[in-house]
């Protein structure tokens, strides 16, 4: 049997536990990933690779500064991992847009956006601008007769997530840290200098634990004293054979990889942990597609997909020290993606100084205690 | 590379296609794949990422290498199609257009 001793142990080797992990490992701790394998829902090989600004933060302001203060890491962060592992993970920020059908849609989306940005304590202007249809035109291809305008944020961009993951591993394997697969965590116990990891592989002691499981997450929480009230929710994607570059902004539900596929997404589904792909629901998000840009019905489409979003009940991320047992951790979000940055070069730093400063109050789970306010 | 048996010279009528602008012959009854093969056209096409040049392989409609562009229309599996008199054949080049 296996027998592991760490600084840390990050359960979870997704996009969140891997960009902590990494991001640990860089300030020199001994990091140990317990991964639990295939078996596992695995978000961060179905997302849809936005690193997204625009519409996060109506009903936290203060995850709106979080998420902008990652699009701003982000450069710098893909570069360090391209200079350290030799994987470019393909990060652009040319902008992106949230695309309306029809003057309604438009007028809901504005309203939207113009609520997330009037809250008192929204500290970050994240530059949204409408931008009418004469303007699109300008900036967008072959746009569809319906679409009658758009929102437009500076700081929206996107990744190749699969690229991200393999390069955050390759860092990791360089760093020194050990990486373990299919060893799902049977039992975490406190014990005297950190804690006793039980997993299918064996045994680690760590004097930290990192809770970054996803869904996984709900059952490990309550073993250190946290809660991790999380469910999964499925979205669907689409997949276009490579094309030649069209599109350059990014849209919400459509964007072209690095490598000219494009992604047609994406659907926000409550079905538990059913990973199916289902007729009505690809054959919505083609039909959105093409009425955006109708050339596109001329793609040939090579795959689909559903994967499941780690969802929280209002959607945004938990960021918790357990009380009774203050080395170990809870990391949760969505947006493993927008956020890798800012888990990997400002969440590691946190974790590593053994707290979680004032200002991360918001995040904690004791939010869900309260009844929700008007 | 490729050459017809001799009974099956003599029994098809010759269509004849267009590929890349130059005329082509073919036989009535051919697949497109299998006529660009006869042809000696056996590179039909080059890859999106690599550039690397791509031959009909499975020649039945699986592995998606036959990718050529048929009357205007890209991404087609000229395994799959049947030749034409006056059929407009394009090698592609990397990745397909939008819409063509």
């Amino acid at each position: 049997m296996r027998r592991d001793e760490a600084d840390f142990a990050v359960v979870g080797g997704g996009l969140v536990g891997t960009a902590v992990a990494w991001g640990l490992a860089r300030l020199g701790r001994r990091v140990l990933v317990l991964d639990e394998g295939d078996v596992a829902h695995r978000a961060s090989r179905g997302n849809f690779a936005l690193v997204w600004v625009q519409s996060k933060g109506m009903g936290m302001p203060r995850y709106a500064t979080w998420t902008r203060l990652s699009s701003d890491s982000w450069a710098g962060f893909a570069a360090e991992l391209a200079r350290e592992t030799g994987v470019d993970v393909r990060f652009e920020r040319p902008g992106g847009f949230s695309l309306a059908l029809g003057e309604a849609e438009l007028e809901k989306r504005v309203a939207q956006i113009r609520r997330l940005h009037n809250q008192p304590e929204m500290v970050v202007d994240n530059g949204f601008e409408v931008v009418d249809r004469a303007r699109l035109d300008a900036m967008l291809p072959g746009l569809g007769p319906e679409v009658a305008g758009g929102v437009y944020c500076p700081f929206d961009g996107h990744a190749n997530s699969l690229k991200l993951l393999r390069a955050l591993n390759e860092g990791l394997r360089i760093a020194g840290a050990t990486c373990l697969s299919s060893c799902t965590v049977d039992a975490i116990a406190p014990v005297a200098g950190g804690f006793r990891i039980d997993h299918r592989g064996g045994v680690a002691m760590a004097g930290r634990v990192v809770l970054a499981a996803g869904i996984g997450n709900a059952r490990l929480a309550p073993m250190v004293g946290l809660r991790a009230e999380v469910r999964p929710q499925r979205g669907q994607v689409l997949v276009t054979e490579r094309l030649q570059p069209f599109l350059r902004h990014p849209v919400v539900t459509v964007r072209q990889t690095d490598e000219g596929s494009v992604m047609l997404g994406d659907s926000q589904e409550e079905a538990g942990l059913d990973e199916t792909v289902g007729t009505p629901v690809i054959a919505t998000i083609a039909e959105r597609a093409t009425r955006m840009f109708p050339l596109l019905g001329r793609a040939n489409v090579v795959r689909s997909w559903a994967a499941l979003r780690v969802m929280t009940k209002d959607g945004f991320p938990i960021y918790e020290r357990s009380a009774a047992h203050p080395g170990a951790f809870l990391v949760t979000c969505h947006s493993g993606v927008t956020l890798a940055a800012a888990h990997a070069l400002h969440l590691a730093p946190m974790l590593d100084a053994g707290a979680l400063p004032a200002d991360f109050a918001p995040f904690g789970a004791r939010r869900f205690d309260v009844p929700a306010t008007a | 590379m490729f050459r017809r048996l001799p009974e099956a010279l003599s029994a098809a009528r010759v269509v004849r296609l267009v590929v890349d602008g130059e005329a082509v012959e073919a036989r009535e009854g051919d697949s497109l794949a299998a006529a660009l093969l006869a042809a000696g056209r056996v590179a039909c096409r080059t890859t999106p990422v690599g550039g690397a040049p791509r031959a009909p392989y499975c020649m039945m409609g699986v592995c998606f290498e036959c990718l050529v562009s048929v009357d205007g229309m890209g991404s087609r599996q000229a395994c799959l199609v049947e030749v034409r008199e006056g059929m407009r054949v394009e090698t592609q080049r990397g990745a397909r257009e939008l819409g063509r």
